[in-house]
C-alpha cells in the first residue's frame, strides 16, 4: 500500500517550490507543519492566490518564503513587517501573510511589530516560537523561558520571556491566537479565519527546534510534542492577561481575540484622502 | 478501536478508509506520524532512504480512515492520504473489533 509515489503528488505540491524540497530544516523541526498548516489555509479560505504574498525575516523560520509558489519576499533580519506594509500600502488588493520567527519579529523586529499592530495595518503574522535564535546557534531570545539554558544563559535565563498574545492584543491588534504544531486543525482554522478578517491578525505556534533548543534543554522533538499534548488547556476567548505559557502551570491556547476595528487604510482615507 | 461500550448503531456507521502514500526521498525520519496516527498504522522501517534516515512503512493498510493527520503533523511533505476506493463485497461498514 505504502506505494513510492511521485513527487507532484503531495496535496501541497502545486503550492511548494518542489524544486526546492526537501527543506533545510532539521528532523523533527516543527517549522515545516507550521508552513504546511499555512500553505493548506491559504488553499481552503478562498483567498485569490494570484493576489496573495508572503513575507519573510531572516532565520530558519524565515526561510518559507522560499519555499512558497506564490509571490514572497525574503527581506533583511527583523523587517518582515515593514516591508510586508509596504507591500499592502501600494497595493491594498493583496493578501500579504508575514511568516517568521520569534526572534526576527519580537527581537531585533518587535518595534515594527507592535506599531503595525497599534496601526491596525492588514496583515497575517504567523509567528513560529521555538523559543530561541534556532539559525545562528540556539541563543536566548526575547521568548525563551526562565531558567532554560542557551549558549548566551549557560547558567539558566535569568529573563522573563515575553507573552505574545498579551503583547500583541495590548498593541492593538484585531485577532490573537495561540496554537502548537500537535493542533494542526485548529491551527490552520485559525489560520484561514486569521486571512479573511480585516485588519491585523497575529497567531503564535509553539513549534520544537530540536537543534538548538531541545538538545540543551532535555527535549527530545517527541517530548515536546508530548508537553504540547499534556500541558496545553484550550480556552477560546481567554483574557489575553490570563494567558501563561509555562511548562509546569500550563500553556493556555486557543483564539483569544477576534474583534473588527478600523484597519490603518481605513483611517488613512478618511482623514488624509477623502477630504482633500 | 476499543469501545467503552458498542454503539447501538454501530452496524450503519459508515467509516472511511484511507489509503496512505510516503514520499520516502523527503522523510526526515521524525516519527511524528507513526506516534500520533490515531490507528496505528505505520511503524518505522529498517530501511535507509537517500539521506540516511528511517521513513515509515504501512503495518496496518486496513486500519487507515483517511483522517489525514499524518499529512498535517509531518514537517516534511512526506506523507499524505487518500481515500480508498469501495472493494468489492465492502459496504464501508466496519464491525466494533475493527
Ligand atoms: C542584522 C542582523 N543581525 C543578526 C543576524 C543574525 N541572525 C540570523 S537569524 C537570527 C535569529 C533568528 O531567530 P528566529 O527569528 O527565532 O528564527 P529561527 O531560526 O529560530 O526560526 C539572527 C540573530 C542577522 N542575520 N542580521
Ligand atoms: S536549527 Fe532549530 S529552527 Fe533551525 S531548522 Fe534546525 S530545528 Fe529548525
Ligand atoms: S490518514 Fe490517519 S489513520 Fe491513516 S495513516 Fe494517516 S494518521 Fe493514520
Ligand atoms: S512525520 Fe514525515 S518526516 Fe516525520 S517520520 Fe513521518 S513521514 Fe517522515
Ligand atoms: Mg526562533
Amino acid at each position: 500500500m505504502d506505494k513510492l509515489k511521485a513527487r507532484s503528488d503531495h496535496p501541497l505540491d502545486a503550492l511548494l517550490r518542489t524544486d526546492r524540497i526537501p527543506h533545510i530544516w532539521c528532523s523533527g523541526c516543527g517549522i515545516g507543519t507550521v508552513f504546511a498548516s499555512c500553505l493548506v489555509a491559504m488553499q481552503t479560505s478562498g483567498i485569490d492566490l494570484n493576489k496573495t504574498a508572503m513575507v519573510s525575516g531572516i532565520g530558519c523560520s524565515g526561510r518559507g518564503a522560499g519555499y512558497i509558489k506564490l509571490d514572497s519576499y525574503h527581506t533583511t533580519h527583523g523587517r518582515a513587517i515593514p516591508f510586508a506594509t509596504g507591500m499592502k500600502l501600494a497595493n491594498p488588493e493583496l493578501n500579504v501573510v508575514v511568516f517568521s520567527g520569534d526572534g526576527d519579529l519580537f527581537a531585533i523586529g518587535g518595534n515594527h511589530f507592535i506599531h503595525a499592530a497599534r496601526r491596525n495595518v492588514e496583515l497575517t503574522v504567523i509567528c513560529v516560537n521555538n523559543l530561541n535564535y534556532g539559525m545562528t546557534g540556539g541563543q536566548a531570545a526575547a521568548t525563551t523561558p526562565c531558567m532554560a539554558k542557551t549558549p548566551t544563559t549557560p547558567l539558566g535565563n535569568p529573563e522573563t520571556p515575553f507573552n505574545l498574545p498579551l503583547l500583541a492584543y495590548a498593541s492593538g491588534a484585531s485577532y490573537v491566537a495561540r496554537w502548537t504544531i500537535l493542533h494542526t486543525r485548529d491551527l490552520t482554522k485559525s489560520i484561514e479565519e486569521a486571512l479573511t478578517r480585516r485588519g491585523f491578525s497575529f497567531i503564535e505556534v509553539l513549534a520544537p527546534c530540536p537543534t538548538g533548543y531541545g538538545r540543551r534543554n532535555k527535549e527530545k522533538p517527541l517530548d515536546s510534542l508530548r508537553l504540547y499534548q499534556e500541558r496545553t488547556v484550550i480556552k477560546n476567548g481567554a483574557d489575553p492577561s490570563d494567558v501563561i505559557l509555562d511548562y509546569q502551570q500550563g500553556i493556555t491556547l486557543g483564539k483569544f481575540i477576534d474583534h473588527e476595528r478600523p484597519t490603518f487604510l481605513d483611517s488613512y482615507d478618511k482623514t488624509c484622502r477623502i477630504n482633500f | 478501536m476499543k469501545y467503552w461500550r458498542v454503539p447501538l448503531d454501530v452496524d450503519e456507521i459508515q467509516v472511511t478508509r484511507g489509503i496512505v502514500h510516503i514520499v520516502e526521498e523527503r522523510c526526515k525520519g521524525c516519527g511524528y506520524c507513526i506516534a500520533y496516527c490515531p490507528r496505528d498504522v505505520l511503524e518505522m522501517s529498517s530501511k535507509y532512504n537517500v539521506k540516511g534516515y528511517h521513513p515509515p512503512v504501512v503495518k496496518k493498510p486496513e486500519a487507515c480512515v483517511n483522517c489525514h493527520y499524518c499529512e498535517t503533523i509531518c514537517p516534511d511533505f512526506a506523507i499524505y492520504s487518500v481515500e480508498a476506493p469501495p472493494q468489492e463485497g465492502d459496504d464501508g461498514k466496519h464491525s466494533a473489533s475493527c
